[in-house]
């Protein structure tokens, strides 16, 4: 490609793209912010009553969580590298092992969200309406915050799908990754937001 | 066009960047689990930030990005400080 | 350039290109930025007919005390639709996704936008969310009574069609994202080469600016909305107090969208004007650089002044006076900015043509706007009047007078180079005049009344206020027919008007530098690129 990249035909600029993917990433934040926000001033507000609510979620399925996320975090990272080696085979695999991850952490939140039901605790239950007005906002605002999160992840895992079969392909390559690489962006801010979610959800002292 | 010149992230810094990941998360849950009252959540958030500034640089590739890419980063996280801030305004008095 | 480029290639406009489609599918699948500014175009003016009717509805109704065409609660049904098409479906979108998209990458020197698909899927979202906002005018449930702004807890409670207004909004909310988003990436990656940001014309300036503003502002009323939709579907309770929720919650997060909002309204409003008046002065624009920072200033302050509309919500007493001195502070760089406009005149060879017409009656209805916000901006008088006409009015002189007008001129500067050819000066001039006339009659009596006490969102009132209301009344009818024949004459033109030389203003900026209407690919060999873009002898 030429300096000037005036091309009629075919227009390409990795890092128009990348960037572009990155200025999604700031409004996905902001979004996830706006709620961060929310969660601050209810906790502010109602200390005591957050800690009480928080006692009812298992910090060993939060850790768990947890740790399959930055595992799979580092696993579509290592993708990345092994496709800019024209490694073909190991960029596939490290795919799936970060899919399998992503549905091993959806199961942990189908069980954890299912416990909670099996006790009658869910939005706009009867048992909810009786809680406390503390408590009430606390799992307001985990079933908000955790299910825009898991929805998060699905579409994370639907990008990293297609990425697999452009790897698949060929249609991604060493020479031209930037799907990838977006697609692993996407999944690493799914991780960062729950980094920041796990000690505010499941460590409230 | 530079797509060939990018930096690779070697395996064994990703492998220890998760390491240090993990670590961050159980010194997370064992420090919480004292009561330092105030100070818990404090220290909770810097180690969330200090993860997530972990994941950004490395994971992300951040790093090896531009300045102009790495000082947007970083205005969108002071702007919901800001954001944040401003709002406590009218919450811690009134 | 490629060794494909070397044999000349033809000149084709735009409108006439043959691409994969023909017909309505050549419009409508159109990846082309000028195309899908044009699509943007039509869409917006048809709503905004619809939001105008709505609005003379309503002037209709306040004409005398008591009922006079409609029922209260259809009343209160048109504020909101009327509302919600108007900030949502035409201003919010307007000039950027319109005249943006068509000069924002020929004012650059690029042949589109960096992303010319994702482009074309802004159109379609922004086509379905507004298929959304009016379907819920029809629902059986009726249509929503809220006020465009949607405040809890009334909003989480009432029987009306409201899920469905603010699905629409979310939706609306992310096309903006979306062109904002291709837009900044536009302006990064897609200038001429050898075209610093420094050598940006200021409209890109402003578009760039207000781009930041809807990338970063509307994800947060985005998951207000969401929130606001959960608790009516499942009753989770972030904002009614029944729920355990603040409802002054709801107004933080919407105001922290919604208020940097109008400086995406206003923002490539100012843009525009900053390039019609050097053209039309012949002279270079004076301090380029106050007003291409001033952009940004306005942007990055614009995202901490939220609080102003919530004075007598019942926030704390120090939010309010910190509030008040953030406002104070966005009024500088647009002060400013009005400052470099009128020093731009100063000895310059004005040539009064209807583009030049609707700038200056921008400056002077925005003055008005502007000052008048400080007035509510400051705390003890904003008590005094919040919730009056007075509001009504200001936002109104900021809004249309200011957008509006913006768009108004917008349209008459860049006609000739989007379509080729001329509409009609003199009709032109007489829409000018009832346009300005009628707006002036409609909302400035609304001050008057609004500081004596008339309050807004109201269908009835004291009979002492309805000198005011007629005399309102008259100028919507004037401003409505001032809107119709300047229509008229600008459809006149596009059909039937002179054809028009490719630089009819001799403006300096790079558009006026290629043929009208422009080729496909906008430059078929590399533009110039001068030290500064106002460059006049």
């Amino acid at each position: 490609m030429s300096e000037k990249g005036i091309h009629i035909e075919e227009h390409r600029d990795d890092e128009a793209s990348k960037l572009g993917m990155w200025l999604f990433i700031f409004t996905e934040l902001l979004l996830f912010g706006g709620l961060f926000l929310v969660y601050s001033i209810y906790r502010w507000q109602y200390p005591v009553n957050f800690h009480e609510a928080s006692l009812e979620l298992s910090v060993t399925i939060g850790v768990i969580n947890t740790i399959v996320l930055l595992f799979s975090s580092m696993t579509i990272a290592m993708a990345l590298t092994a496709i800019q080696k024209n490694n073909k085979k190991l960029a596939l695999r490290l795919i799936a092992v970060t899919l399998l991850m992503a549905l091993i952490f959806l199961i942990n939140k189908y069980f954890e969200w299912g416990h909670k039901f099996e006790h009658g605790l869910y939005p706009g239950s009867d048992l909810m309406a009786l809680l406390e007005r503390g408590h009430l906002l606390y799992f307001s605002l985990y079933f908000f915050m955790t299910g825009l999160h898991a929805l998060h992840i699905i579409v994370g895992m639907i990008l990293l799908i297609i990425a697999y079969f452009k790897v698949k392909k060929d249609s991604v390559n060493s020479d031209r990754f930037v799907f990838l690489e977006n697609g692993a962006l996407y999944w690493h801010l799914v991780d960062l937001i729950w980094i920041f979610l796990f000690p505010l959800m499941y460590l409230i002292t | 066009m530079d797509h060939n010149k990018t930096h690779i992230t070697e395996y064994k810094v990703l492998a220890k960047i998760l390491l240090l990941l993990i670590f961050c998360t159980f010194l997370t849950i064992s420090i919480t689990s004292f009561n330092l009252a105030a100070f818990t959540v404090t220290i909770a958030l810097l180690i969330a930030g200090v993860k997530g500034f972990l994941v950004l640089s490395y994971f992300m590739h951040l790093k090896y990005e531009s300045l102009l890419l790495r000082i947007l980063v970083g205005s969108i996280f002071l702007l919901f400080i800001i954001i944040v801030l401003i709002t406590f305004i009218d919450y811690s008095f009134r | 350039m490629m060794s494909n480029g070397t044999d000349k290639i033809e000149y084709v406009s735009y409108l006439e290109h043959q691409g994969k489609y023909s017909g309505l599918r050549s419009w409508i699948f159109a990846t082309d930025h000028k195309r899908i500014a044009l699509l943007y175009l039509y869409a917006i003016a048809t709503f905004f007919f619809v939001g105008a009717i709505l609005g003379l509805l309503m002037r209709f109704e306040l004409i005398a005390p008591g009922e006079t065409i409609m029922k209260p609660q259809t009343y209160n049904g048109i504020f909101t639709v009327h509302g919600v098409i108007m900030i949502f479906m035409v201003v919010i979108p307007g000039l950027s996704a319109v005249f943006g998209n068509f000069f924002l990458p020929i004012l650059i020197g690029a042949k589109d936008v960096a992303f010319p698909k994702l482009n074309l899927f802004s159109w379609w979202i922004f086509i379905f969310g507004s298929i959304l906002a009016v379907a819920s005018q029809f629902l059986k449930s009726g249509p929503p009574d809220t006020g465009w702004t949607f405040y809890a807890p009334y909003s989480t409670t009432t029987g009306t069609s409201v899920i469905m207004a603010t699905t629409a909004a979310f939706v609306l909310g992310f096309s903006s994202i979306l062109t904002g988003l291709n837009f900044i990436v536009t302006v990064h990656r897609m200038r001429a080469p050898g075209m610093k940001f420094f050598n940006m014309p200021l409209f890109p300036w402003s578009i760039y600016a207000t781009a930041w503003i809807q990338l970063l502002a509307t994800p947060i009323v985005g998951i207000t909305l969401l929130m606001l939709i959960a608790e009516r579907l499942f009753g989770i309770g972030f904002f009614d107090p029944k729920l355990g929720g603040d409802p002054l919650l709801f107004q933080h997060l919407f105001w922290i969208y919604s208020h940097p909002a109008v400086y995406i309204m206003i923002l490539p409003a100012m843009g525009v004007i900053t390039e019609i008046i050097p053209t039309f002065c012949q002279k270079k624009v004076y301090g380029y650089k106050a007003i291409a920072l001033s952009s940004l200033a306005i942007a990055g302050v614009g995202f901490l002044v939220w609080g102003h509309h919530m004075y007598t919500s019942g926030m704390s007493e120090n939010a309010r006076w910190f509030f008040s001195l953030l406002t104070f502070i966005v009024a500088v760089p647009s002060a400013i900015k009005v400052f470099n406009w009128i020093s731009t005149m100063y000895k310059g060879s004005i040539d009064l043509k209807p583009p030049f017409l609707f700038a200056l009656s921008f400056i002077f209805l925005f003055i008005i706007g502007g000052t008048t916000g400080l007035i509510l901006g400051s705390v003890a008088t904003n008590i005094q009047v919040h919730d009056t006409s007075f509001i009504v009015a200001h936002f109104h002189y900021i809004i249309f007078g200011g957008m509006g007008f913006a768009f108004f001129a917008a349209i008459h500067y860049w006609l000739p180079k989007m379509y080729g050819k001329m509409y009609n000066f003199k009709r032109a001039n007489i829409a000018w005049g009832s346009l300005f006339i009628g707006f002036n009659l409609l909302y400035f009596p609304q001050f008057i009344i609004g500081i004596q006490g008339m309050p807004r969102r109201y269908f009835d009132y004291p009979p002492q206020f309805q000198w005011a209301q007629i005399i309102s009344t008259i100028g919507g009818v004037i401003l409505i027919s001032g809107i119709i024949l300047m229509v008229y004459n600008l459809i006149m033109g596009v059909r039937k008007g002179e054809i028009a030389p490719a630089n009819p203003w001799n403006g300096s900026t790079l558009e006026w530098q290629i043929p009208s209407p422009p080729s496909l690919e906008n430059f078929d060999e590399a533009p110039v690129v001068k030290e500064n873009p106002y460059d006049y002898i």
